[in-house]
């Protein structure tokens, strides 16, 4: 929203304050005013009233006229126009030579032969409208030669506050509530508003009106007729310009100046089309078309104005085609009203129309507003219309009210809350300063809250402290820390699990971490024929790519890899991010915590890289648990999993995910040269496993002994069972040196290394246990390689 | 014999003079020290000497002998310093120079600033807390004092789910959660809450260099008897210098979130040019950062925490911002991109 200096200054008396300094502390202590202030006629001088006093067609241009205007001085001057509405007679505004408009400095100029010693402007080019379509028609008989900065507010400071930053604030949405925040800053009193008196027209006839719907809170009307001003008065049209609003004739212009001014939204009717005024809602959905010439569906949740039963307006959006004011129309019928905020908020959202009305009433506005503004209305037409006749007495229907709010509290709810020490004084005069009823005894305070404050916005106490600390200032604030008793603070395992995960990865494995989204994006997965599984979606995705939220990270990080191929021969990714399975039985999300990792090679082989990753995995539960995993096959259930290899990784009976090599079909797609394996691991549950600890054992001051056996078998699995069966404390470390095939089949090397914390062991002794587990494996038809 | 054996001696010194190998001492030393070598040889023929030349003879065979046998080390110690010398000299100078293979592993740039975050805070006594990215409606938006048909819910474009839960849009969705955790232990023991939250948040809207629909934020709360508005500006003041490492300047303006009362957008001294004003804070000096305020009583209430008898404040720090801002990413999409030639750069800082 835009807002004039000049127009704040109407009730607020800035003498002798510097105003820039002032936009500076309203951005502070009120709302967020945006970075440019626009200096508005800064960069013009030199522009005065001038009467033209003869036209000339120019000889060789159709469109040039040659001119003789007074501009005030002994001499009539010479100007070429090509503006299409020269007349003799008229007075326009005129830059001089030497005047400056923007960055042009006028000088004599020669045009088609002859010089003009001046420029003729339209109100575009002295920057007071976007009208460009002729030159300024002067219609308030200036002397000539009179500078237009002295006879308009030409000169003005306007500023643009973030609509968003006025959300709670309804009463900030016109230019005197604005003043009062202002008045409030600079100390100064806020200046009442001129006001015609209504009462006057006790005794004419009343509107037929009736609200017939509790979403509207108030309705008030007056009849007026006689209205033939048809254009503004130039500043009123340079105040609307200024805030961003164009002049369209005197009525609409007044009605959007009394909303820039008062932010109430005010309407006029053509009196013949509302002779009966019904606010209610239809219980059956129909086409209304509005005064923009739009058809807008309407449903039985939309407030209308009506005509008894016709539609007329949307209630708080726009006015109807139907009712509009026209050529013929001689009584006018002004609505003023109060709507339901959220009313009219879904209408608009369910009509995609916002409108500046519609905007103001979403904040819900001040009831207490719709009689005032009329009078306001009043007095600004008749001060400029003196032939407008008031033809009803005020009708005003308010059927439901807000509650007042009056609060209570001490100076020690206010210092404990600062933190800070502001005085009883300064807290009295900073509300009654911004309208509130305050009343103070010995540090107790009573607070009426204004009404214009009290539709949502100031309802408790610490809404107080915000009006009290805001125009106090923060930046006068006593900062100091906060005394609390000392306790030991510890991070959540699962944090710290995770934060161990990553550093392991990163330093030790050389892996990359990632990001990734939480759905699954239907292109890249179909990029790697890869399908998108069932799964909870999302009700209001704008794009319908990622409806669905993934159950793994797997195939994104696929998808990941395949785009990565470029960077390197040989890489690995990970991330730890959430994945969802379905609700549970309270129809929740079923939310996962899951670490994944995905392993590329061009120059290992897949199993290399499968036993790299199986490695890193056994490396995370060693690292932060100390325990070991298992691995155990399984079957696919994912079209990526690869049906050879693939393993669910455990630790003791606890399933912690799972580590596989991918699907040839996807793999293809990948890359087809290269070797690509997975795992994904629960991070909660690793999480939950009981950290197995440092168990110390005395170094042997004794020899150890090493034994190699070569045993013919297509898995270690069986080995590793009897080495376990035999149950013999002296065994301290089991390693695979070697493995190979030949004609034989395929042998495996592993290497038991023996040792006795007390003594030197007898190969006969260890070799008693070497025959146990060699005798245990032939059982099972595993033999020595011979 | 006394000729011989000059003549032996200046024999083996010539031939020890030529001598390259280690190898060949071996023979030399047999031939000539060795039990049939040619000085035993002549120590032999000594029986024929005169009593009188015998002694003498002996003494100079002796000698000769020391001599060779001296030769003999010397050589030896000379060939294996030689063979040292060989040693070294055959290995190359090594090219130091080329590029360092400096491949490692990376973080992703969020880790690295939360974790800065989160460092500092532990340090004043912050728990640091975990949270579903997947909440209900009463956590993101009732229990923040944000009813139903509310605008505050306009300003964020929620991504709904069927069940009816939703992506949570603001780590605040985690405070009512903490305040229940903690409540009895504020309340019985007196000790105050003092915890973050980082956490991944989605918002349904267009992506382009500076919108994200999934970014990451970390809230933060304190909630004791007497918390004031004076340790809000303390709190983030020194908290926001320490995550910047430098003294920064913070000013609250007026900020409108239901969830606080009173709220403040909070802006910091410009990082850039420290307040002068400069094309990054678009010459205001200020950079705005982070809402926060005082916990909203509604809130408060909504956790089980009485607001008459305690207060406390809140904040959301824009990770994803601030590690913008930190590293100097200007498109807001790599960082979800999963593009190692972005990423890989962002190794272990600070």
């Amino acid at each position: 929203m835009f807002l004039s200096m000049n127009w704040i200054s109407d009730y607020v008396d800035f003498s002798g304050l510097d105003k820039l300094d002032l936009i500076h502390r309203f951005s502070l202590s009120t709302a967020e005013v945006e970075n440019e202030i626009f200096m508005k006629g800064q960069d013009l001088s030199g522009v005065v009233a001038a009467e033209i006093k003869s036209v000339e067609a120019h000889p060789e241009s159709e469109k040039l006229h040659l001119l003789k205007v007074d501009i005030g001085e002994a001499e009539l001057v010479d100007v070429v126009c090509g503006a299409p509405n020269v007349r003799v007679g008229m007075q326009t505004a005129f830059a001089k030579v030497g005047a400056q408009i923007g960055d042009i400095t006028i000088a004599p100029r020669k045009l088609a032969g002859y010089t003009s010693y001046g420029m003729c402007c339209s109100e575009k080019e002295i920057g007071i409208s976007d009208d460009n379509s002729g030159i300024m028609e002067i219609t308030d008989n200036l002397p000539n030669g009179t500078d237009l900065k002295d006879a308009y507010a030409i000169d003005d400071i306007v500023f643009e506050v973030d609509n968003k930053s006025l959300t709670n604030r309804p009463d900030l949405w016109g230019h005197y509530g604005i003043a009062r925040e202002f008045a409030a800053l600079a100390n100064r009193p806020l200046k009442p508003m001129e006001t015609a008196d209504l009462h006057a027209y006790d005794t004419l006839p009343k509107v037929d009106l009736k609200i017939e719907d509790p979403l509207c809170l108030r309705y008030s009307c007056l009849q007026v007729e006689n209205i033939h001003t048809a254009v503004s008065p130039v500043n009123m049209r340079i105040r609307l310009y200024y805030c961003g609003m164009r002049a369209i004739n005197f009525l609409a212009d007044l009605t959007n100046y009394l909303m820039l001014e008062m932010g109430q939204p005010m309407h006029a009717f053509d009196s013949r089309k509302v002779e009966k005024i019904r606010v209610k809602r239809f219980p059956v959905p129909f086409t209304f078309q509005t005064l923009d010439g739009a058809d807008r569906n309407i449903d039985e949740n939309t407030l209308m104005i009506c005509n008894d039963n016709t539609p007329v307006a949307i209630a708080g959006i726009m006015g109807g085609l139907d009712s509009e004011i026209v050529e013929d129309t001689t009584t006018l019928t002004l609505e003023s009203a109060t709507f339901d905020a959220a009313s009219v908020r879904k209408s608009t959202v369910r009509l995609a129309h916002r409108t500046d009305a519609s905007q103001r009433y979403e904040k819900c506005l001040d009831p207490e507003m719709t009689v005032p503004a009329i009078a306001r209305f009043v007095k600004l037409l008749t001060d400029t219309d003196k032939g407008a006749r008031v033809v009803s007495a005020l009708t005003d229907a308010y059927a439901r009210r807000y509650e007042a709010v009056t609060l209570q509290f001490d100076r020690a709810f206010i210092d404990r809350y600062t933190g800070i020490s502001i005085d009883t004084d300064t807290i009295v005069k900073t509300l009654l300063s911004l309208g509130f009823g305050v009343t103070e005894q010995n540090g107790e305070f009573t607070v009426k809250v204004p009404s214009w404050r009290a539709t949502k916005d100031v309802t408790m106490k610490a809404d107080i402290v915000e009006e009290i600390t805001r125009i106090y200032g923060y930046d006068n604030f006593a900062v100091h820390t906060a005394t609390a008793p000392l306790y030991p603070v510890r991070t959540a395992q699962e944090k710290t699990v995770e934060d161990k995960m990553k550093d392991i990865l990163v330093k030790r494995f050389a892996l990359h971490e990632v990001h990734s989204y939480i759905w699954a994006y239907y292109d890249e997965y179909k990029a790697l024929g890869i399908p998108v599984e069932e799964n909870i979606k999302l009700i209001n995705a704008t794009n319908p790519n990622i409806e669905t939220i993934r159950k793994s990270i797997i195939p994104t990080q696929l998808c990941q890899v395949r785009s990565n191929i470029g960077f390197a021969p040989d890489f690995g990714i990970f991330e730890i991010a959430r994945t969802v399975d379905g609700v549970d039985a309270s129809n929740l999300c079923r939310e996962y915590k899951k670490l994944a990792i995905t392993l590329y090679s061009k120059i290992k082989t897949t199993e290399s890289l499968y036993f790299e990753l199986a490695s890193m995995l056994a490396n995370l539960a060693g690292d932060i648990k100390h325990q070991t995993l298992r691995f155990e096959t399984t079957e696919p259930t994912h079209v990526y999993e690869h049906p050879r290899n693939l393993n669910t990784v455990l630790c003791g009976d606890t399933v912690l995910g799972i580590i596989g090599t991918v699907h040839p079909t996807v793999s293809k797609k990948i890359d087809k040269k290269a070797s690509v394996v997975f795992a994904e691991i629960d991070v909660r549950a690793f999480s939950a496993l009981a950290n197995d600890g440092i168990h110390y054992s005395e170094p042997s001051r004794f020899p150890e002994m090493e034994i190699d056996l070569s045993f013919v078998s297509d898995t270690y699995a069986p080995i590793g069972k009897a080495i376990a069966a035999a149950n013999c404390d002296w065994i301290r470390k089991t390693t695979v040196v070697d493995t190979y095939r030949d004609v034989a089949g395929k042998s495996i090397t592993t290497r038991l290394t023996f040792a006795n914390p007390e003594r030197t062991l007898t190969r006969e002794e260890v070799m008693q246990v070497v025959d146990g587990i060699i005798a245990d494996l032939a059982k099972d038809g595993i033999t020595l390689k011979q | 014999m006394k000729q011989k054996l000059e003549e032996i001696r200046a024999r083996a010194r010539e031939e020890l003079g030529s001598v390259s190998e280690l190898s060949e001492l071996e023979n030399f030393r047999v031939r000539v020290l060795g039990k049939k070598g040619e000085l035993t040889g002549i120590l032999k023929s000594m029986g024929g000497l005169s009593a009188e030349e015998r002694p003498k003879m002996g003494q100079l065979a002796n000698e000769v002998r020391q001599n060779i046998e001296k030769m003999l080390a010397d050589k030896i110690e000379e060939l294996k310093a030689r063979e040292v010398q060989r040693e070294i000299e055959s290995m190359p100078v090594f090219d130091i120079s080329v590029p360092m293979d400096t491949a490692q592993g990376s973080y992703h740039p969020i880790t690295l600033v939360q974790r800065q975050c989160e460092a500092v805070f532990k340090s004043m006594g912050f728990a640091v807390e975990e949270y579903s990215e997947i909440v209900t409606d009463y956590e993101c938006f009732e229990a923040l004092n944000i009813p139903k048909d509310h605008p505050a819910r306009d300003m964020q474009d929620t991504y709904y789910l069927e069940n009816g839960q939703l992506l949570k849009s603001h780590t605040s969705a985690a405070q009512n959660a903490i305040y229940k955790k903690y409540r009895d232990a504020l309340v019985n023991e007196g000790k105050p809450i003092k915890a973050i939250f980082p956490g991944r948040c989605f918002r349904n809207e267009a992506t382009d260099a500076c919108h994200e629909n999934t970014f990451f934020q970390m809230e933060g709360v304190m909630v004791d008897k007497n918390i004031s508005i004076s340790n809000l500006i303390y709190f983030m003041k020194t908290m926001l210098s320490e995550v910047f490492q430098k003294d920064i300047q913070v000013r609250l303006r007026p900020g409108f979130f239901p969830f606080v009362e009173p709220g403040f957008e909070l802006d910091i001294s410009c990082l850039i040019c420290g307040g002068e004003g400069c094309a990054s804070c678009k010459h205001s000096g200020w950079l705005e950062l982070c809402p926060c305020g005082m916990i909203h009583p509604e809130v408060l209430k909504a956790g089980g925490i009485d607001p008459e008898e305690y207060t406390g404040f809140a904040f959301g720090l824009g990770l994803t911002r601030l590690a913008m801002m930190k590293y100097g990413v200007k498109d807001i999409r790599d960082l979800n991109s999963g593009s190692l030639k972005a990423l890989s750069q962002f190794t272990e800082d600070e």
